[in-house]
C-alpha cells in the first residue's frame, strides 16, 4: 500500500518527523518497505501561463509561445502537442535546474531564441509521463512556485501489509493504527448521505448471497466526464500510485484509497435491465477493463443485467459497461462479497488488482453504504448531476457478526511473560476500536470492529496489546524445561561422520537442486520417470532426481568448463522415486571423481584416480561404519560394462561404483576417467557396537602362493574357495599382487596371495599349516583350473 | 718387559690410526685376543719368581686395560663419525610439500547448518527430519493455512498434483513430530524447501531451519532470549536484536527479528531482516492433538543461506548452488 505522507497527516498528525513516523508504522508491524519523495528535485519551475502560440518559421513540429512568468512575458520555443493559448504550465525560467541537475539557459531552437522550458510530468519526476506538457487547473495561481503549488514536500511511503490486516488498505485505517500508537486524535473527512433528487433506483437481483451478503447500488444522473478531476484528487491518486482517468473512476478509486471500500461505476446506458448478481454461466464470455476476452468459469461471481455478464465481482469491470467521457448517467456500486469465495479469483483469470487485493483480505463489512455516499458526494462536487435513493440488498444470514472475544489476564500475562497493567490493557482494547462489552476481574470481553475481521480469538487479542505495548518492551527470559536424557544409538552414526570422512579423502561436499534436467536423468536413468512437476521453474529443472548423480554430473560439467581438471566430489540428500502410489523419499550419498587421484606433485601424483581407489576409500568408509558390504560385478546403464560393482549388505542392494560409460559420457559433455558412487545411507550408517573378543597370543604364521588363473575368474572366487579350505584358523587373506602379461598366455593372470594362520590357544605347527596350505591349493586347482606359478 | 711397554706404544698407536671398526677390532684381537700380543706376556710370568709375578702380572692387566681403553674410545668416536656421516646422507629438503591426499571441504550449508544444530543441541534441541514432497495438509492446513488463505500467495508453491507439494518450509517436520509425539517438545528441523521463485535473491531451493519448544510454561519473552542468544552466537558479537510485529498464520504473537547490522548514512542503525517467530497458534495444537490450555510453545524460522551470505560475506545467494570448486574450496 503506497500513500502520501502528506494526505495521511490530514487524518492524524503527529508531532513527530517522517522518520519517527515510518518507524511507529513499521514497529507495530505494518512494515515500511521504503519512502521516495513525490516528486524530482528542482528550482526555479513556477506557474507559467500561455499567451500566445505561433508555428516556428523553420520547424513544422514546434512553436513559439509568448509565456507568462507573473513578473514578465518571455519566448519560449516548445515542441508538446498540447501546447495552445491560455494553458497554465510548469515553466522551467531561465536558470532554474530541474531534475538530473539539468540547468535551464536561454538557447536559441532552430533560430528561434527560447527563454526557458514548459515542462511535462516526467521533466519534474513526477511520473513517467512524457506524452506532453503538464496541464496545471486554470485557477493556477500565475508565478507560484510549482513545488509550493502541488505541496511537493511530501514522500511516498510503501507499507508493506501482511494478509491480515486488510484494514490498513486505506487511509482512514493507517491513520487509525498511527493514532492509536501516538495518542493522536483521528480527523475523519465529512461523511454525510447525500439526499436524493430523483427517484430512479437500479433493480438489484442478488442470486447468489452467500458470496455477496451485501450489495448497494445507486444512479447518479447527468454527470459531466469531460471535467478534470480537481488538481488535489490527481496529486493524492498519483502519489499512491493510481493514474487518473476520468472523474468518475478516479473518485472510485479515491474513496477506496481513503476508506478501503472498492467501488465500481457503470454506465446506466450499459446496463440493460438491472443488476444481476450471480455466478457465471458455462462458457459465457467478458471483455474486461484491460481489453481481455476471458471464459468465466461456473464458481465465478459476477455482477450481471439481465442480458449479460457486466464485470468479474470484486476483480475487474468489463469494457461494455464502462464509464466513458459520453457516459451521462451512472449506476455506482459498493458490495461486500465474501473473502472465502473471493479466494484466488482474480489470480485463475492471471489478474490482481487493487479491489481483488482487498476484497481477499477482508473488507469491512459495514462500509459500503458509507463509501457510496462519500464517492456521491465527492461525484456531485466534481461533475454535478443528481443522485438517487441507494438501494441496498443484504442478507444478514451471510453477513458476519461482529465477534465477542475474551480475553484473560492471566493468560495475557503468561504468553507474554509479564503482567501488564489492567488500566494499560483496557487503554490498548480502546484505542484499537475493541469496545468492552464485558468486564470482570480478571478478563475483558470485546466486541470487534467490523473492520478487523482478522480478530476472532483471545491470541489475536493477546497480540494486539503486545504489538501496541512493544515487542521490544518486553522482558526477556530464559525457558526452562525438563532436561530428559535422549536415547542415542551407539551403533548409528551421524551423516555427520560420513561427510567428514570424504572432506578426509579429499571430497569436496556440493548442494545441488533436488529437481533436475529431465534429458540429463534419461541418460543416467533410463529405467525410472522422474516425478514431474506440475509448475516447474524451467525446463531443465522439472523433474525430480531418482539419484544424485543427475545434479553431480551436471556440477562436474560446470566445473570441468572452468578448467577445474581434479573434481571431487560427493552430495548427500533424498532421491524421489515412485512405487506404485507411494513416492519413497531415501536419503543417498553419492560421489563423482575424476582427475588425479592426489594433487600432483613434486615426486608422483600424476596418477589418475581409478576404480580401486574409490573402492578403497569406500572400503575405509564401510569399515569406519561398521558394516560388511560385498562389491560384485554388476550392470548400470550409466556405467562401463566391464567396471561397475553392485554393492550388497546381506542381500539388499545398497548401491554402486562405477566407471561412466563412455556413451554416457559423450552425451553428458563431460571427459576424462570418471567414477562415480551412490549409496543409500539409511542401511550403512547402521553398524554394530564392538564386542571384545580374546586375541591370540600365539604367533602368527604366513604362507604365499603365486596361482595363475583364467581371467573370467574373480578374485572373490578365490577368496570364497581359499576360505572354504583354509580351515577356521585362517585369520586373513589378502592379495598382494595382481599380474597379467604375454607369458602367461591370452586370458590368464596371475595373483600372488599371502595366507596368515593363527590358533587361539597354541603355536601351529608346521605341518598343520602345511596340509591346510596344500588343501588350498588342491582345492583352487580343482574348483577354479588355477596352476601354481613356479 | 721392556717389550710390555713398546707393546702398548705399537698398540696404541694402531688405534689411534684405526680408520674403521673392523680394522679396530683386527686390533683388538690382535693385542688382545686371545693370542694377541699383550695376552701372550702372560706366558712370561711362569719364568719368574713368585715375588716378582703379581708385580709383572698387575703391568701387562696394566698394559691390557691401557689398550682396551683406547679401542673403546676409538670405537666410540668412529661410530659416533659413522652416524653423524649416515645422518648428513639422510638429510632431505624439509621445506618441500608433503604429498598425498589434499583436504576436501563441507558445503557452506552444511557448515552453517551444523553450527546451528550444535548450538540448539547443546540446549537440548532435537534434530528431526521429514519428507520433502509433502501433501497440502502438512504444509498448509494443519499449519492454519487453508486453501482459500492469502498467505498461500506468499508461498510460491511447486506442485505435483494439486494435493502434493514441495514443502515451502520445514514447519511440517514440526506437525509430524507433534502427531507421533506427547509434549515436550524442543526440536529443530533442518532442511532443503522449496519456492516457485528465481531471481537475483531467490533461488527455487533453499535451506530452513525451523524450531519449536513445548512446555507447560513459556513466553514470549523465553522466545526473545532464545532467539537473542542464538543470533548472538551465531555471529560471535554482542549484536543488537529487535522484534517486530508480524504475521504467520501459524503463530500469535508473530515477530519478524531483526538484527544491527552496521549503520545507515544519517548514522541510525541499519536493520537486517534474518527471521521469523511467534508463538504456536492454538489452531496448530489443535491439529496435533494437544491442549493448548496445558501446553504453550514458540517457534522460529530461519533461512541458512541467509545466515550463511552475512556470515561469510557472501554477495550472490545463487553462488551456494553453483557448486563452483572455487566458491566451495573457501569452506574447509
Amino acid at each position: 500500500m503506497k500513500f502520501s505522507e502528506k494526505w495521511l497527516r490530514e487524518w492524524v498528525n503527529p508531532a513527530i518527523g517522517s522518520q519517527a513516523l515510518m518507524d511507529q508504522i513499521t514497529m507495530a508491524g505494518l512494515e515500511v518497505d521504503g519512502f521516495e519523495p513525490v516528486a524530482g528535485d528542482f528550482t526555479g519551475v513556477v506557474v507559467g501561463e500561455v499567451k500566445t502560440v505561433a508555428p516556428h518559421p523553420d520547424a513544422d513540429k514546434l512553436r513559439v509561445c509568448e509565456v507568462s512568468s507573473g513578473d514578465e512575458t518571455v519566448q519560449v520555443v516548445c515542441g508538446a502537442p498540447n501546447v495552445r493559448e491560455g494553458l497554465k504550465v510548469p515553466f522551467a525560467t531561465v536558470g532554474a535546474v530541474l531534475p538530473g541537475n539539468f540547468a535551464i539557459k536561454k538557447a536559441k531552437l532552430r533560430g528561434q531564441p527560447s527563454n526557458g522550458m514548459l515542462c511535462s510530468e516526467s521533466e519534474l519526476g513526477l511520473s513517467d509521463d512524457h506524452a506532453g506538457l503538464m496541464e496545471l487547473p486554470a485557477d493556477a495561481p500565475v508565478g507560484e512556485a510549482v513545488s509550493a503549488y502541488l505541496g511537493l514536500d511530501d514522500v511516498t511511503i510503501d507499507v508493506d501489509l501482511t494478509p491480515n490486516r486488510a484494514d490498513c488498505l486505506s487511509l482512514r485505517g493507517l491513520a487509525r493504527e498511527v493514532g492509536v500508537l501516538t495518542g493522536e486524535a483521528v480527523r475523519e473527512p465529512e461523511l454525510a448521505p447525500v439526499p436524493a433528487s430523483h427517484d430512479e433506483k437500479p433493480s438489484i437481483t442478488v442470486e447468489a448471497p452467500a458470496a455477496c451478503p451485501r450489495y448497494l447500488g445507486r444512479i447518479v444522473r447527468n454527470v459531466g466526464l469531460t471535467v478534470a478531476t480537481p488538481l488535489w484528487m490527481v496529486e493524492k491518486l498519483r502519489r499512491s500510485g493510481i493514474r487518473s482517468i476520468d472523474p468518475a473512476v478516479d473518485v472510485t478509486n479515491y474513496v477506496m484509497l481513503e476508506l478501503g471500500q472498492p467501488l465500481h461505476a457503470f454506465d446506466r446506458a450499459e446496463v440493460e435491465g438491472g443488476i444481476v448478481v450471480r455466478m457465471a454461466r458455462d462458457n459465457e464470455e467478458l471483455v474486461l477493463l484491460d481489453g481481455q476476452t476471458v471464459k468465466l468459469t461456473p464458481d465465478t461471481l459476477v455482477i450481471a443485467d439481465h442480458a449479460k455478464p457486466l464485470a468479474i465481482a470484486g476483480v475487474m469491470g468489463g469494457e461494455h459497461s464502462g464509464v466513458t467521457d459520453r457516459t451521462r448517467d451512472l449506476l455506482l456500486e459498493a458490495a461486500w462479497f465474501e473473502p472465502i469465495a473471493m479466494a484466488g479469483k482474480a489470480r485463475e483469470y492471471g489478474l490482481h488488482t487493487d479491489a481483488s487485493h482487498r476484497f481477499e483480505r477482508g473488507v469491512d463489512y459495514e462500509l459500503a453504504r458509507t463509501a457510496m455516499e462519500r464517492a456521491t458526494a465527492l461525484l456531485l462536487e466534481i461533475t454535478g448531476g443528481e443522485a438517487g435513493d441507494i438501494v441496498e440488498v443484504a442478507s444478514n444470514e451471510h453477513l458476519p457478526v461482529a465477534a465477542q472475544v475474551t480475553l484473560r489476564s492471566a493468560r495475557l500475562n503468561a504468553v507474554l511473560g509479564m503482567a501488564i497493567d489492567a488500566s494499560r490493557v483496557e487503554d490498548i482494547l480502546t484505542r484499537l476500536g475493541l469496545e468492552i462489552v464485558e468486564q470482570t476481574g480478571d478478563r475483558w470481553t470485546v466486541r470487534v470492529p467490523s473492520y478487523r475481521p482478522d480478530i476472532s480469538i483471545e491470541e489475536d487479542l493477546i497480540e494486539e496489546v503486545g504489538r501496541i505495548y512493544g515487542y521490544n518492551n518486553l522482558p526477556v527470559t530464559e525457558p526452562t524445561g525438563s532436561l530428559a536424557m535422549r536415547p542415542v544409538k551407539e551403533a548409528v552414526r551421524p551423516v555427520s561422520a560420513v561427510r567428514n570422512f570424504f572432506v578426509a579423502c579429499g571430497y569436496q561436499e556440493a548442494v545441488t537442486y533436488s529437481f533436475v534436467d529431465p534429458k540429463v536423468q534419461e541418460i543416467l536413468d533410463p529405467e525410472r520417470d522422474g516425478i514431474a512437476l506440475a509448475n516447474p521453474i524451467s525446463a531443465d529443472l522439472a523433474v525430480m532426481r531418482t539419484t544424485l548423480w543427475s545434479g553431480l554430473v551436471k556440477t562436474l560439467e560446470y566445473n570441468q568448463k572452468r578448467q577445474q581438471p581434479r573434481i571431487r566430489l560427493f552430495e548427500t540428500g533424498l532421491r524421489f522415486v515412485r512405487n506404485g502410489d507411494d513416492i519413497e523419499q531415501e536419503p543417498m550419498l553419492a560421489g563423482i571423481v575424476t582427475g588425479n587421484q592426489v594433487p600432483e606433485n613434486w615426486a608422483n601424483g600424476r596418477r589418475e584416480a581409478d576404480f580401486f581407489d574409490v573402492k578403497g576409500e569406500l572400503e575405509s568408509l564401510f569399515s569406519l561404519l561398521g558394516v560388511e558390504v560385498r562389491f560384485t560385478a554388476g550392470s548400470h546403464p550409466a556405467l562401463h560394462p566391464g567396471q561397475t560393482a553392485q554393492l550388497f549388505l546381506g542381500d539388499r542392494s545398497v548401491g554402486w561404483l562405477g566407471t561412466m560409460h563412455p556413451q554416457v559420457e559423450k552425451k553428458l559433455d563431460v571427459n576424462g576417467t570418471i567414477l562415480l558412487f551412490e549409496l543409500f545411507l539409511n542401511p550403512i550408517v547402521s553398524g554394530y557396537v564392538p564386542n571384545f573378543k580374546e586375541f591370540s597370543k600365539y604367533p602368527e604364521v604366513r604362507r604365499d602362493l603365486a596361482i595363475i588363473i583364467g581371467n573370467e575368474i574373480a578374485f572373490a572366487d578365490v577368496d570364497r574357495v581359499v576360505r572354504n579350505n583354509a580351515g577356521n584358523r585362517l585369520n586373513a587373506l589378502r592379495a598382494f599382487d595382481v599380474y597379467e602379461g604375454e607369458k602367461l598366455g591370452e586370458g590368464k593372470r596371475s595373483l600372488a596371495l599371502s595366507l596368515f594362520w593363527q590358533h587361539p590357544e597354541r603355536t601351529l605347527n608346521d605341518d598343520e599349516v602345511h596340509e591346510l596350505f596344500d588343501r588350498v591349493i588342491n582345492a583352487l586347482r580343482e574348483e577354479l583350473g588355477a596352476t601354481l606359478r613356479s | 718387559m721392556e717389550n710390555l711397554e713398546q707393546l702398548v706404544q705399537d698398540g696404541l698407536t694402531a688405534v689411534k690410526n684405526a680408520e674403521s671398526l673392523q680394522a679396530l677390532d683386527q686390533i683388538r684381537v690382535e693385542y688382545l685376543g686371545k693370542k694377541g700380543l699383550i695376552t701372550q706376556q702372560a706366558k712370561t710370568l711362569g719364568k719368574l719368581s713368585a715375588e716378582e709375578r703379581p708385580a709383572a702380572g698387575q703391568k701387562i692387566n696394566e698394559a691390557k686395560g691401557q689398550v682396551e681403553e683406547a679401542i673403546n674410545a676409538r670405537r666410540a668416536s668412529l661410530e659416533e663419525a659413522a652416524i653423524a656421516d649416515r645422518l648428513a646422507k639422510e638429510s632431505i629438503d624439509v621445506t618441500l610439500p608433503g604429498r598425498g591426499q589434499d583436504l576436501g571441504g563441507l558445503h557452506p550449508v552444511t557448515r552453517t547448518l551444523q553450527r546451528i544444530e550444535q548450538f540448539f543441541g547443546n540446549a537440548g534441541y532435537t534434530v528431526e527430519q521429514g519428507p520433502e514432497i509433502e501433501d497440502d495438509y502438512h504444509n498448509f492446513e494443519a499449519l492454519n493455512i487453508p486453501g482459500h488463505h492469502p498467505a498461500r500467495a506468499m508461498h510460491d508453491t511447486f506442485y505435483f498434483n494439486p494435493g502434493t507439494l514441495l514443502r515451502t518450509h520445514t514447519s511440517p517436520v514440526q506437525i509430524r513430530v507433534m502427531e507421533a509425539g506427547k509434549p515436550p517438545f524442543r526440536m529443530i528441523c533442518p532442511g532443503r524447501v522449496y519456492r516457485c521463485d528465481s531471481d537475483m535473491t531467490h533461488t527455487p531451493m533453499f535451506h530452513q531451519v525451523e524450531g519449536l519448544l513445548v512446555e507447560k510454561d513459556v513466553s514470549f519473552a523465553d522466545l526473545k532470549s532464545t532467539i537473542e542468544e542464538f543470533l548472538r552466537v551465531f555471529f560471535e558479537r554482542d549484536l543488537k536484536v529487535r522484534f517486530r510485529p508480524s504475521y504467520f498464520p501459524f503463530t500469535e504473537p508473530s515477530a519478524e527479528v531483526d538484527i544491527e547490522w552496521g549503520r545507515e548514512t544519517d548514522g541510525s542503525i541499519k536493520w537486517l531482516e534474518v527471521m521469523g517467530c511467534g508463538m504456536v497458534h492454538p489452531k496448530v495444537f489443535e491439529h496435533c492433538g494437544i491442549d493448548a490450555e496445558q501446553y504453550r510453545g514458540f517457534a522460529f524460522g530461519l533461512g541458512v543461506e541467509r545466515l550463511a551470505m552475512l556470515r561469510y560475506g557472501v554477495n550472490d545467494l545463487r553462488m551456494f548452488f553453483d557448486n563452483d570448486l572455487r566458491f566451495l574450496r573457501q569452506f574447509r
